[in-house]
């Protein structure tokens, strides 16, 4: 496995953006079926976030005890080792040019500092998703983290907030985090979960058909009974409370839309809340250009794929989390597919089945998930909404309602919400929510990471 | 039950080191970020906010938020938790936009 580009300059036949699950796969079954490969990704060591796992310096001798399917990965990366996939590690793509062929710009070294230009025929885009996050009452406070955060702390550092940790927000990545925090020694007093997991009851059927997914699922929920994690349906975190740092938090229930229940407050005291709303696909790279996007079951903005996980623009392929969020055993399953689809090859149709039946589980998880209109209820008018610009809710209350501001776009430039350091990655799905925009439109972001300016003058 | 994250993977890490936090030392383990050595010290905060002065520490972990920025060997904004912490990095906390020093 090359780890430099390669000397000819005869661009690559494609070009895989991102190291986790479905970019993995991708790489080396379209390398195993003759394609010159490269695999471009951020971090040090291949596994994207799912698959995040301690330096080698740590020197952990069971890394698997903090991941569900490690043996997929390693079975991953051990086919990359015997491939020719050159694999470029701290290589973060901020932006893709289209023409006779791909270039891709990136920057290397964790600081940035340096740059380069890769040439592809073709581009897969397999970089993932980040966390959905919905503001409340001291979100800001240091100990708030969110979920996927103190899951990618404690599984690349061997870290933990906290000694007592909530664990608060929606969706699956919350079991999964509590668990992982228990095992890893934190005492979690309560999931706090808002949505209702007697969604899934309407489909029975699409979880019959994923029996893996049940068995994860009872995994985590036997670490939670050892470990006296208490789950609260329905609820969730309103305030946290402290000055310096997280001291406790004030949990409620909330009705089917999501309102918090007047009377239902209870405190927990803890050193850290791990919070998350599900999972936003990272897309910009290919929105940047114009790609179509699709709404999702629980209200995120996907890449539209055809059946061969082709994007709309032609030689951009997509898979995984950027086709709307389902887990690793989709993403592996995507990735394969657009490969063999890529290189030319037949998609056996057993794949086809797997890549089809975890779709449908993922869209039955994220409409059990997806956030009620009614969270707004739970902001106070000083609660930070931007965290990044510090705009509070009054701001964006007031440029909807007396500036009249109708979209996103219009908040965003009347009050700097979404405007400072990370673009909006945090606030964007609150703002849009309280700019009561229908109209659904990804983020735009010209560049996908701050970029040294010489870099830009030279990729000119 | 296992008691900490280091004893549930079995770590039996290289040799560790310090960084400096603030004129303090702070121990690091070969190949945990600076927010990383952070957290393992129980500091959660290494920034105060521009507008109002308020403190912040890591929030993402992934390098998506932003608020792990701090002044790193005399840089500002550096995010702490994709940086490694390595023998004698000196990290600082950073105020507001960390450039007091051009005057901006
Ligand atoms: S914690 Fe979010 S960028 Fe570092």
């Amino acid at each position: 496995m090359p780890t430099s580009p390669s000397d000819t300059s005869a661009p690559y036949d494609l070009a895989v953006i991102g190291a986790g699950p479905a970019g993995l796969a991708a790489a080396v079954t379209a390398a195993e079926l003759g394609l010159r490969c490269v695999l471009l990704d951020a971090g040090p060591r291949p596994g994207g976030q799912y698959y995040r796992h301690p330096a080698p310096g740590l020197g952990a001798a069971h890394p698997e005890r903090l991941h569900h399917g490690w043996s997929a990965f390693t079975g991953l990366t051990g086919r990359l080792a015997a491939s020719t996939v050159t694999h470029l590690t701290e290589h973060h793509v901020w932006t893709a040019e289209r023409g006779e062929v791909w270039r891709l710009h990136a920057t290397v070294g964790a600081g940035a500092t340096g740059s380069a230009v890769v040439e592809a025929k073709a581009v897969l885009l397999a970089t993932g998703a980040y966390e959905r996050q919905l503001p409340f009452p001291g979100w800001t406070l240091p100990g708030v983290v969110t979920a996927g955060g103190a899951q990618a702390m404690l599984k690349a550092g061997l870290v933990l907030p906290g000694r007592r940790i909530v664990v608060a927000g929606s969706g699956p990545l919350l079991l999964a985090a509590a668990s992982s925090l228990v095992s890893a020694g934190a005492s979690v007093p309560a999931v706090v979960e808002a949505g209702n997991y007697l969604g899934y009851a309407r489909g029975l059927g699409t979880l019959a058909a994923n029996p893996a997914k049940l068995v994860e699922g009872v995994g985590h929920g036997a670490t939670l009974l050892r470990g006296k994690v208490r789950l609260r349906r329905s609820s969730a975190v309103v305030e946290a409370h402290g000055t310096d740092r997280v001291t406790g938090v004030t949990v409620a229930r909330l009705d089917a839309e999501w309102r918090p229940v007047p009377g239902t407050e209870r405190r927990i005291d803890c050193d850290a809340v791990a919070v998350g709303h599900g999972l936003l696909p990272q897309i910009e790279l290919a929105t940047e250009l114009g790609a179509e996007t699709v709404l999702t079951a629980d209200q995120t903005v996907a890449l539209k794929v055809d059946e061969g996980l082709r994007t709309s623009l032609s030689g951009l392929w997509a898979a995984g989390e950027t086709c709307g969020v389902g887990g690793a055993d989709l993403a592996i399953a995507e990735g394969e597919l657009a490969a063999r689809v890529i290189a030319g090859a037949p998609v056996p149709a057993a794949l086809r089945r797997r890549r089809d039946r975890r779709r449908a589980f993922a869209a039955l998880m994220a409409a059990a998930h997806r956030p009620g209109p009614g969270w707004t209820d739970w902001l106070r008018p000083d609660t930070d909404v931007c965290r990044c610009e510090e705009v509070p809710v009054a701001a964006v209350r007031e440029a909807v309602e007396e500036l009249g501001a109708t979209d996103p776009r219009t908040v965003k430039l009347l009050t700097r919400a979404g405007m400072g350091w990370c673009q909006g990655r945090m606030c964007g799905p609150a703002v849009a929510c309280l700019s009561g925009s229908t109209e659904l439109r990804p983020d735009s972001r010209p560049l996908s990471c701050p970029v040294p300016l010489a870099h830009l003058a030279d990729g000119s | 039950m296992r008691r900490t994250p280091a004893e549930l993977v079995g770590a039996r890490p290289e040799p560790g080191h310090t960084i400096d936090f603030d004129g303090r030392p702070v121990p690091a383990l070969p190949g945990q970020s600076i927010a990383a050595a952070l957290w393992a010290e129980g500091i959660l905060a290494w920034r105060t906010t521009r507008v109002n002065g308020r403190p912040r520490g890591a929030f993402c972990g992934i390098g998506a938020c932003y608020d792990c920025l701090a002044t790193v060997n005399g840089i500002a904004s550096q995010r702490t938790c994709l940086l490694p912490a390595e023998p004698g990095t000196t990290v600082t906390t950073q105020e507001g936009h960390g450039r007091a020093d051009l005057a901006v």
